[in-house]
């Protein structure tokens, strides 16, 4: 019985030992890049305008379609809105955006003056639908083709280098 | 020239080291009962080196030396004095010579203060924690050098985090490290009373008075630090089950556990490899934090810069320290048959150290799970307050009850003949309970449980004061006041309150029962930053009292950041709690106000408790 308890101790020891290790040339910041290459398995995305369910069907109707997670209290999502309304001219994608934990008189105040890219619209009032897509902050994006399988990510404002980048992938 | 002069005093520490080990393994071997002069007098001379060493690097932080490395990189000259002294020891590799600093004094005091210890006994204690020693002055010399110089000069340093530049965490560190690097001689003198066979009370003696002073310093390490979070970080809390701040509370676990542990030991020779185990347990858990905070796989205020090549030195030290330990005492195991009658001191002194594991094992669970989550399976998860404060805080109400009865209970057979007191005094404290939902208002059952468990404890505990014909002072003050932090918090939990709302300059607002009227904001110029201060006047409608306060934006020029200070306003009664925040292109600024009942009174209990270790503590010097 000692030998057991004995056993069990050293080999304790040695997994923790070993996580740490494993855990030392980890970063420790968030970090969701993993996730390209997975496939998002499930959506339901309720619309801004009405309480109409956006679905896997939706993202299949074009070639590729980035997901866009933005608020109108958020500062960067205005610094990249313009990028997003020259992605919108595109004919090989298809802007989905998701309203992030905002007042929906704001958002549509936000899109009427700024302009509106987004071929869909939907809201996530309290964040939860985000999370799920892996969205820790706002502004991100996910570029996803019609597999549904996330190409890239984009974590904070899509900038002119990731806008020729998206292009590039598209055409 | 100052970084070749911190060289040099390293390399003769080193040197040092080696000598006491050789000296010390020669002496094993002599057949007399005394220790070496020559041990004494290196040993001095090693503390006295490394002490020199320190005060080269502090030099080098308050002349702006930039070409040492490390002042270039956490100082700049136009910071204060003040910060520029406690800069030395706000970074990775200073803070590691204030590791050895107290290792090496640690080691002298121990091997002068226990003349009436056998020799090999003391001589296995310096030997190991000269060991330590070595490992750590090896890891500054060749992987952490705080004396590294740098050319060609520059010329100006770079700042120390504007975080850090604070009174209470210029002090954090040496009262945080006297805990737990203090740990180290018992760690080591545990091992050598396993090697020497020296166990039962005398080895109890030998330490007790070692864990009291390193446990009365991490509590106000920890208070120091926890002051720290509640105005600096600006959110009004105190305590965040942050992994850091659990890296502190862990060893605290095993050291307040081997604090009573040890008073069966010495009072009834039993428990001995228990205690043995606690005192290996307690140095273990400090590298272990030390490693988790310095490694970069925790991130936090305490991550000085990640790399992997240091947090790879500490995991191959605390591997060998580890399986050292655990291997002497596999070997030198023995079933021990301890009586201990159930209903007795001892009893209750055990289901302390039970209740202290349980802490541990929860708190030592919630840091690593998510480490190990993501090294296994790449998920992150962390593990926040909901866990804890679910798992915790109902065991506490038993603990406390447990508390209150334990010191009461006779040592070897006890007979409780004032059961009926007992009740009466839990009938007191259910009766306040109600009176405090009267006069303000309910809160939750497991509150209430809180509450009433923390007021039994409050009210046995003092009742004890007039207890004939002797008392236990320290003791009474350090459960008094752990009652007194339990009530605190929870009155504090459940009646604080919360505003938060935008305001621009010149306006009013009325929420509750309250009015703010922002009146005015300023800007200044400080040595180091600049500040945008706000006036803002509160009335509370019903009490009719007003009070101004100034929350500030900081922009700090090096390195340029910009932080929140919050503005408090204390009294014995509510601390009122403000932080203002600038929203982006806006006139209107952010308010987060808070009502914090009782405040003070958390830190003044806890100051309390670690009173009642110095307490005891300079009892125990007086008497041995």
């Amino acid at each position: 019985m000692q030998k057991i308890i004995k056993s069990i101790i050293i080999l304790l020891f040695f997994f923790i030992l070993g996580i740490f290790f494993l855990s030392l040339n980890r970063s420790s910041n968030y970090d969701t890049e993993y996730l390209v290459g997975n496939k998002i398995e499930k959506i339901k995305l309720v619309s801004f305008e009405d309480n109409k369910i956006y679905s896997e069907q939706d993202f299949k109707k074009t070639k590729y379609s980035l997901i866009n997670f933005w608020a109108s209290w958020c500062a960067p999502c205005k610094v990249e809105h313009p990028y997003l309304m020259e992605l919108s001219k595109e004919r090989n994608i298809q802007i989905f955006g998701v309203n992030f934990k905002d007042k929906k008189t704001n958002a549509s105040k936000f899109l009427k003056v700024l302009g509106d890219p987004y071929d869909y619209l939907a809201q996530d009032i309290n964040g939860k639908e985000s999370v799920n897509f892996g969205i820790y902050g706002i502004p991100e994006s996910i570029l996803v083709n019609d597999e549904l399988e996330i190409v890239k990510k984009f974590i904070g404002p899509i900038d002119k280098q990731d806008l020729l980048n998206i292009k590039k992938i598209i055409n | 020239m100052l970084s070749n002069t911190g060289n040099l005093l390293l390399s003769i520490s080193i040197l040092c080291s080696f000598i006491v080990v050789y000296q010390s393994l020669i002496c094993l071997k002599t057949p007399n009962n005394s220790i070496f002069k020559s041990i004494y007098q290196t040993s001095l001379l090693q503390s006295t080196v490394i002490l020199i060493c320190f005060f080269t690097l502090v030099a080098a932080f308050l002349v702006s030396d930039f070409s040492v490395m490390n002042v270039y990189q956490n100082s700049h000259s136009l910071k204060p004095v003040f910060y520029k002294i406690s800069g030395t020891w706000g970074n990775h590799e200073g803070s590691l010579l204030l590791w050895v600093i107290i290792l090496t004094i640690f080691s002298f005091l121990f091997l002068i203060q226990n003349k009436n210890h056998p020799k090999n006994y003391r001589i296995y204690t310096l030997i190991i924690q000269n060991i330590l020693i070595l490992g750590f002055l090896f890891f500054i010399f060749f992987n952490s050098n705080p004396f590294s110089s740098i050319s060609p000069i520059p010329k100006e340093g770079l700042g120390l985090n504007p975080i850090l530049q604070d009174p209470a965490l210029a002090i954090h560190p040496p009262l945080l490290y006297i805990g737990f690097v203090g740990s180290s001689i018992y760690f080591s003198a545990a091992m050598a009373s396993i090697i020497t066979d020296y166990s039962g009370k005398f080895f109890a003696q030998s330490i007790k008075s070692w864990v009291l002073i390193s446990w009365s310093f991490q509590t106000l390490g920890i208070l120091v630090g926890s002051i720290w979070a509640y105005y600096e970080l600006g959110w009004g809390g105190f305590w965040f089950w942050d992994p850091v701040e659990n890296a502190s509370l862990l060893p605290w676990f095993a050291m307040t556990a081997l604090l009573h542990s040890l008073l069966v030991l010495e009072k009834r020779n039993t428990l001995y490899f228990w205690s043995v185990i606690l005192c290996l347990l307690t140095f273990t858990l400090s590298v272990m934090g030390t490693f988790l905070v310095r490694s970069g796989i925790l991130n936090s205020v305490h991550t000085f810069a990640n790399d992997p090549t240091r947090g790879l030195y500490i995991l191959i030290f605390l591997s060998l320290m580890i399986f050292t330990s655990v291997y002497l005492l596999f070997v030198k195991f023995k079933q021990t048959n301890d009586q201990i009658y159930p209903n007795s001191k001892e009893t209750f002194i055990l289901i302390n150290n039970w209740f202290m594991m349980f802490y541990l094992i929860t708190v030592l669970l919630g840091t690593l799970y998510p480490i190990f989550t993501d090294a296994i399976s790449n998920n992150k998860i962390s593990v926040g307050p909901p866990f804890y404060n679910s798992v915790i805080i109902p065991i506490v109400i038993v603990f406390l009850i447990f508390m209150a009865i334990g010191p009461k209970a006779k040592w070897i057979k006890n007979k409780f003949s004032n059961l009926k007191n007992l009740f009466l005094i839990f009938c007191g404290a259910i009766a306040i309970n109600f009176l405090i939902i009267y006069f303000f208002k309910s809160y939750s059952l497991i509150s209430n449980l809180i509450i009433v468990s923390s007021l039994f404890l409050i009210i046995s505990t003092f009742l004890d004061l007039f207890k004939k014909p002797k008392f236990n002072l320290s003791r009474i003050i350090s459960h008094l006041s752990f009652g007194l932090l339990i009530f605190f918090i929870g009155l504090n939990h459940n009646f604080s309150v919360e505003k938060d709302f935008n305001i621009k300059l010149g306006e009013t607002k009325k929420i509750d029962s309250y009015k703010f009227f922002l009146q005015d904001l300023k800007l200044e110029q400080k040595t180091n930053y600049k500040a945008v201060i706000g006036k803002l006047q509160i009335s509370d409608l019903i009490t009719k009292e007003k009070k101004t306060l100034n929350p500030e934006i900081r922009i700090y020029d090096n390195p340029q950041t910009l932080t929140y200070e919050a503005s408090i306003k204390s009294n014995f009664f509510r601390d009122y709690y403000l932080t203002m925040s600038n929203i982006d292109r806006s006139d209107y600024y952010n308010i987060k106000f808070q009502k914090k009942p009782f405040m003070i009174w958390i830190w003044i209990s806890v100051v309390m408790l670690s009173f009642g270790g110095f307490l005891s503590f300079m009892r125990y010097a007086k008497n041995n």
